[in-house]
C-alpha cells in the first residue's frame, strides 16, 4: 500500500533550463510585452474588448508565435476588476466598449518553439486617478513576492502575505477569481505534441497535455503546478519557471502585471526588469 | 406690539409703512440699518411675530427687516382676488427692498407662502441686483411644482410615481382651500381659537405670545385667497422660471406639507444652489430651531459677503444631491484604518460624504484617508484611542472645528477577546471594556452633544455584534461590552430621537478583518494565542464574509434609521433564535466556541 501513496514533500527537482533557454523565454516576454504596447497604443475609446484581443492576436502572429498557451484576453472598466464575474466564460473578450478613463488589462500567452510566455499588461485610457495609485502599489507586490520566495516559504503562505498587503493597501484579491485561486503558475518548455494553435475552453490543447501531465506528476510529489492559498501550494517554491499574475482592485479598477519568476533551488530571480509596469513607476511617468 | 417697543439695543424694533401699489404694509426693522439688510417673509397664517426668534438672533450683526405681507397683520386688506396675485406679492417685496436698503441687495429668507411669493421676485429677471441671495424654507415656485408635477406624469416610474402620490397626501388642503365656504367657515367657527393646540400636537411648537397672532381668523380668511388667486393659474399654465440668485434651500425633514422630492432637479433652475437639511416640523423650524435657521443664514450672508464657507455650508453648495445620497454630509469613523471602519468610511465617501477618521494605527487611517480621497471626498486622518475619554473629545472639537460637526458617527473601532468569565484576569476585563464600551460611550457623549447643539440632526452608528445577544462561555468579556453597547443604543436612541438625531446598533457577526488577528485569548501562553488567532482567522477568512457588505448594511441603516441591524446569517439566525428561545441560545452558550 505504502507505494502507493504519494510521497508528501518529496524532494524537489532541480532547475532544468540553461542560459538559452533562459534567454528564449526573455525574447519571448518581451515580444508578448511589445505586441501588448503596440495594441495599447492603437486602443482608443470605442474599441471593444474583443477587437482589441483580435488585435493582440494578430500583433503575435505577425511576430511568429505558433500556438498560445491561452487565447489573449482583453478587459474593459470594471471587468478589468472582474466584478460581476460569475461564470469562467466571462473571462472570454466580450463586446464591452471602451470608454475615456476606463482601466483595460490585456494577456496573453504565446509559445514560440515550445518556449512559453504568460503576460499581463494594465493600462487606462485618460484620466484616472486610481488607477495610477494602484500602478505604482503594484511594484510592491513584486519586491513581496520575489523576497517571500526568496526566504523560501511556503507557496501558500507568500499568497498570504500578497493578501495581507492588499488588505493593509485597501483593495481586493482578485486573482482568486481566477479558476482555482491562483496567483501563479508553473511554465515548462511545451513538448510539441498535437496540432498547434488548436484551443479548447480557451486553453492550447498542447498546453493542456503539458499542464495536465504536469499535474499528475507534481500531485504525486505533493506540490502543485499551480500556485494558490489551499493545502495543495504549502510547499515550498519549486525549482523553475513561475508566472505569477497578482490581480488586485479598487472598486471598478483593476490592475494586474503577469511575467515569469525564476526559481532556482536556492535562489529566485524576476526573468526581466524591462518590463513596462517596472518603467512606468521606476520613470515615475504613468501613462 | 406693546411688547416688542419696550425692547432695546439690537433686538429694539422700529416700526413703518410702506406703500406697495396702494395697499400699506406694516413694515418692522431691528438692528443697525448701516449692516447687511436680511428681509424676513412669513407665510399663511402668519405675521412677522412667526420671525421673532430668527429676528433677534440675526439682529446682532444685521439689519433685519419683516412685514406683514398683505392680507396679514397690520397691513392693508384688498378684497378682490386679483390683488393678491403673484406679481403684487412680488411687488410688495420689492417696494420694501427700495425703502429699506435704497441701492443696496438685501439677503431674503422666507417661508411658506412667503418663500412662494419670494421665488416669483427671486426668479425675476434682473432681480439679483436687490436681491443678493435667497433661503428659502418649505415653499417652492409654482412654476418649478408645475413642471415637476408635468415631468413625472410623462415619466411615471414607480419612484416618479411614489412622489406624486406622497406630495399628494401632503396637499391635501389646498383642494379644501379651493371649496366654497368650508375653509372660511373652518376658521371662524374655532379652528382659529384652537390654533395653538394644534400647532403643539402636530407641530411640536409651544404657543407664545404674539403667535399665534390675535388677528389670526382673519388673516387665516383673507389669507385663502392666496391659494385661490395663484395655484390653478399657475399650475394650469408654468413658466420657465431660473434664477442666478445664489439659493440656500432649507428642506425641513418633518415637514407636513412639502415633501423633500420637491425640491429634486432644483438645480436645473436655480444653479448656484446650497442645500441644508433641519429635523424639523413646518413650524418648528422657525419658532422652536430659530437659532440654527439664523445660524445657517448668517453663515450663507456671510459667506457671499466674502467670508469663507463655513464647513456645513461649504459641503452644502457641492450641487450633487441628485446623484450621491451622502453628497454634503460628513461622516466620522472610529477604527477605520482597516476592516468595517475603513470599508465604512470608503462607502460613505463613495456615495458624497467628507470623512474624518481615526485609528490607534495612524499610517492605516492615512491610507484610509488617500483612498476616500480617490473617490472624490475630503477627508483627514487622527491618531485616537478611544478609550481615552479626553483624546476622543480632543478629537471631536478639532473635527467640529477644521470639518464641521458631523452628520452621521460611527463607533466602530474595538478589539476582540475570548475567554471564559473565570480565566479573564482584571485586567483583561478593563481593556476589553475600555476600547468596546468606554470607547461608544467617549464618541456618543463628544459627537452627540455637538450634534444636539448644532440642531439639524444626524446618525450615530455603534458596532455592537452578535455577541451582544448571543451568550457563549468563551466570550464573556467581549460579548458583555457588545451587550453594554447594544442597549447604550437603544437608550440613546431614545433620548436623542426628538433632535432629529438617529441612533443604530449593528451586530455583523464572523466578518473577515483584522479583529482576529489581534484578539486576545485568557489563560493562553503567547505561542498558543499565535496558534489560535491563526485557527480562528482561518475560520473567519473561510466564512470569508466581506466587510463592505457590513459597510453597506451600515449605510442602510442611517438611510432608513434603523435601530438594530443584524447583517450576517449568522447573526441574524442567533438573533430569531434568540427571541424564539432563550433557553436554546444559553445551552449552546455552554459549547467551547472559542
Amino acid at each position: 500500500m505504502s507505494t502507493l501513496s504519494p510521497p508528501r514533500n518529496g524532494r524537489a527537482p532541480s532547475f532544468r533550463y540553461d542560459d538559452r533557454d533562459l534567454d528564449r523565454f526573455r525574447e519571448l516576454q518581451q515580444l508578448a510585452y511589445r505586441c501588448a504596447d503596440r495594441v495599447a497604443d492603437w486602443l482608443e475609446p470605442g474599441v471593444t474588448e474583443r477587437q482589441a484581443a483580435a488585435r493582440l492576436r494578430r500583433e503575435l502572429v505577425a511576430e511568429g508565435v505558433e500556438d498560445f498557451f491561452h487565447v489573449p484576453f482583453a478587459w474593459f472598466g470594471d471587468r478589468t476588476a472582474f466584478r460581476h464575474f460569475r461564470t469562467p466564460l466571462q473571462f472570454f473578450a466580450s463586446g464591452r466598449v471602451l470608454r475615456p478613463g476606463m482601466s483595460y488589462v490585456l494577456d496573453c500567452a504565446p509559445v514560440v518553439d515550445g518556449y512559453t510566455a504568460d503576460i499581463g499588461y494594465a493600462g487606462k485610457v485618460g484620466d484616472n486617478p486610481i488607477w495610477d495609485r494602484i500602478a505604482v502599489d503594484l511594484l510592491e507586490y513584486r519586491d513581496l513576492i520575489l523576497r517571500e520566495v526568496r526566504a523560501r516559504k511556503p507557496l501558500n503562505e507568500v499568497y498570504a502575505a500578497v493578501d495581507a498587503l492588499i488588505a493593509r493597501h485597501g483593495y481586493d484579491n482578485r486573482h482568486q477569481v481566477y479558476p482555482g485561486r491562483v496567483i501563479g503558475h508553473q511554465v515548462t518548455r511545451v513538448t510539441p505534441r498535437g496540432p498547434a494553435g488548436v484551443n479548447l475552453f480557451g486553453f492550447g490543447v498542447r498546453t493542456l497535455q503539458t499542464l495536465g501531465r504536469e499535474l499528475i506528476s507534481e500531485r504525486l510529489h505533493g506540490r502543485s503546478p499551480l500556485w494558490a492559498d489551499g493545502r495543495s501550494s504549502a510547499h515550498p517554491p519549486t525549482p523553475g519557471l513561475w508566472a505569477v499574475e497578482p490581480h488586485v482592485g479598487f472598486r471598478d479598477v483593476g490592475l494586474k502585471f503577469e511575467e515569469l519568476l525564476v526559481v532556482t533551488e536556492d535562489d529566485a530571480y524576476w526573468l526581466d526588469d524591462d518590463l513596462p509596469h517596472v518603467r512606468r513607476v521606476h520613470e515615475g511617468a504613468l501613462r | 406690539m406693546s411688547g416688542l417697543a419696550e425692547r432695546t439695543g439690537p433686538v429694539a424694533v422700529r416700526r413703518r409703512t410702506v406703500v406697495s401699489a396702494g395697499v400699506p404694509l406694516a413694515v418692522y426693522e431691528q438692528g443697525d440699518a448701516h449692516r447687511t439688510t436680511v428681509l424676513l417673509v412669513h407665510g399663511y397664517p402668519d405675521t412677522h411675530r412667526v420671525w421673532d426668534d430668527v429676528a433677534d438672533e440675526l439682529a446682532r450683526d444685521h439689519h433685519v427687516v419683516r412685514y406683514d405681507v398683505r392680507g396679514a397683520g397690520a397691513s392693508g386688506r384688498p378684497q378682490r382676488r386679483a390683488d393678491y396675485r403673484l406679481p403684487l406679492l412680488a411687488g410688495d417685496l420689492f417696494a420694501v427692498v427700495d425703502a429699506v436698503s435704497p441701492g443696496e441687495a438685501v439677503h431674503v429668507v422666507a417661508h411658506d407662502w412667503g418663500s412662494i411669493q419670494s421665488w416669483e421676485a427671486v426668479t425675476e429677471p434682473g432681480s439679483g441686483e436687490r436681491i443678493a441671495s435667497y433661503t428659502s424654507l418649505s415653499g417652492p415656485c409654482l412654476d418649478h411644482v408645475a413642471l415637476w408635477i408635468r415631468h413625472r406624469l410623462a415619466r411615471p416610474t414607480p419612484r416618479h410615481v411614489g412622489q406624486l402620490l406622497t406630495q399628494a397626501a401632503h396637499s391635501w388642503y389646498i383642494t379644501a382651500f379651493h371649496l366654497p365656504a368650508l375653509a372660511p367657515a373652518a376658521w371662524r367657527l374655532g379652528l382659529a381659537d384652537r390654533w395653538g393646540g394644534v400647532l403643539r400636537r402636530i407641530e411640536g411648537v409651544t404657543p407664545r405670545p404674539g403667535h399665534p397672532q390675535s388677528t389670526l381668523a382673519d388673516d387665516a380668511v383673507r389669507g385663502i385667497t392666496l391659494y385661490r388667486a395663484n395655484m390653478l393659474p399657475r399650475l394650469a399654465r408654468p413658466r420657465q422660471r431660473p434664477t442666478d440668485v445664489p439659493v440656500q434651500l432649507i428642506t425641513l425633514t418633518k415637514d407636513h406639507y412639502v415633501s423633500p422630492a420637491l425640491s429634486e432637479g432644483l438645480e436645473r433652475w436655480a444653479p448656484r444652489l446650497w442645500r441644508r437639511t433641519v429635523p424639523a416640523t413646518h413650524w418648528s423650524a422657525l419658532l422652536e430651531k430659530g437659532t440654527t435657521v439664523a445660524r445657517m443664514v448668517r453663515e450663507f450672508t456671510g459667506h457671499l459677503d466674502g467670508e469663507p464657507a463655513a464647513p456645513g455650508l461649504d459641503r452644502a453648495g457641492r450641487g450633487e444631491a441628485e446623484h450621491r445620497p451622502f453628497a454634503g454630509k460628513l461622516a466620522v469613523v472610529t477604527g477605520a484604518g482597516s476592516g468595517i471602519g475603513r470599508a465604512t468610511a470608503l462607502a460613505f465617501a463613495e456615495r458624497g460624504a467628507d470623512v474624518a477618521v481615526c485609528d490607534l494605527d495612524l499610517e492605516a487611517a492615512e491610507r484610509t484617508v488617500e483612498l476616500a480621497r480617490l473617490l472624490g471626498a475630503n477627508a483627514r486622518a487622527w491618531r485616537v484611542d478611544v478609550s481615552d475619554g479626553a483624546a476622543v473629545d480632543t478629537f471631536a472639537t478639532e473635527v467640529a472645528a477644521g470639518l464641521g460637526v458631523p452628520d452621521i458617527v460611527v463607533n466602530n473601532a474595538g478589539i476582540g477577546h475570548s475567554g471564559t468569565f473565570l480565566d479573564t484576569t482584571e485586567k483583561e476585563w478593563k481593556r476589553v471594556l475600555d476600547v468596546n464600551l468606554w470607547g461608544v460611550i467617549h464618541g456618543c457623549r463628544a459627537f452627540g452633544t455637538l450634534m444636539r447643539e448644532r440642531g439639524e440632526g444626524g446618525h450615530i452608528v455603534n458596532l455592537a455584534s452578535a455577541a451582544a445577544y448571543l451568550p457563549s462561555k468563551v466570550l464573556a468579556a467581549y460579548a458583555t461590552s457588545k451587550a453594554g453597547v447594544f442597549m447604550l443604543s437603544d437608550c440613546l436612541r431614545a433620548e436623542l430621537a426628538p433632535s432629529g438625531i438617529g441612533v443604530s446598533a449593528i451586530c455583523p457577526g464572523i466578518v473577515n478583518t483584522n479583529i482576529t488577528r489581534t484578539t486576545t485569548f485568557s489563560g493562553l501562553s503567547d505561542s498558543e494565542q499565535d496558534a489560535r488567532r491563526k485557527r480562528v482567522s482561518g475560520l473567519y477568512a473561510k466564512r470569508n464574509y466581506p466587510p463592505e457588505k457590513v459597510a453597506e448594511q451600515i449605510l442602510r441603516a442611517v438611510s432608513g434609521n434603523k435601530a438594530v441591524v443584524p447583517v450576517t446569517f449568522e447573526a441574524k439566525a442567533a438573533r430569531f433564535v434568540g427571541r424564539l428561545s432563550p433557553g436554546l441560545l444559553r445551552l449552546a452558550a455552554r459549547v467551547n466556541a472559542g
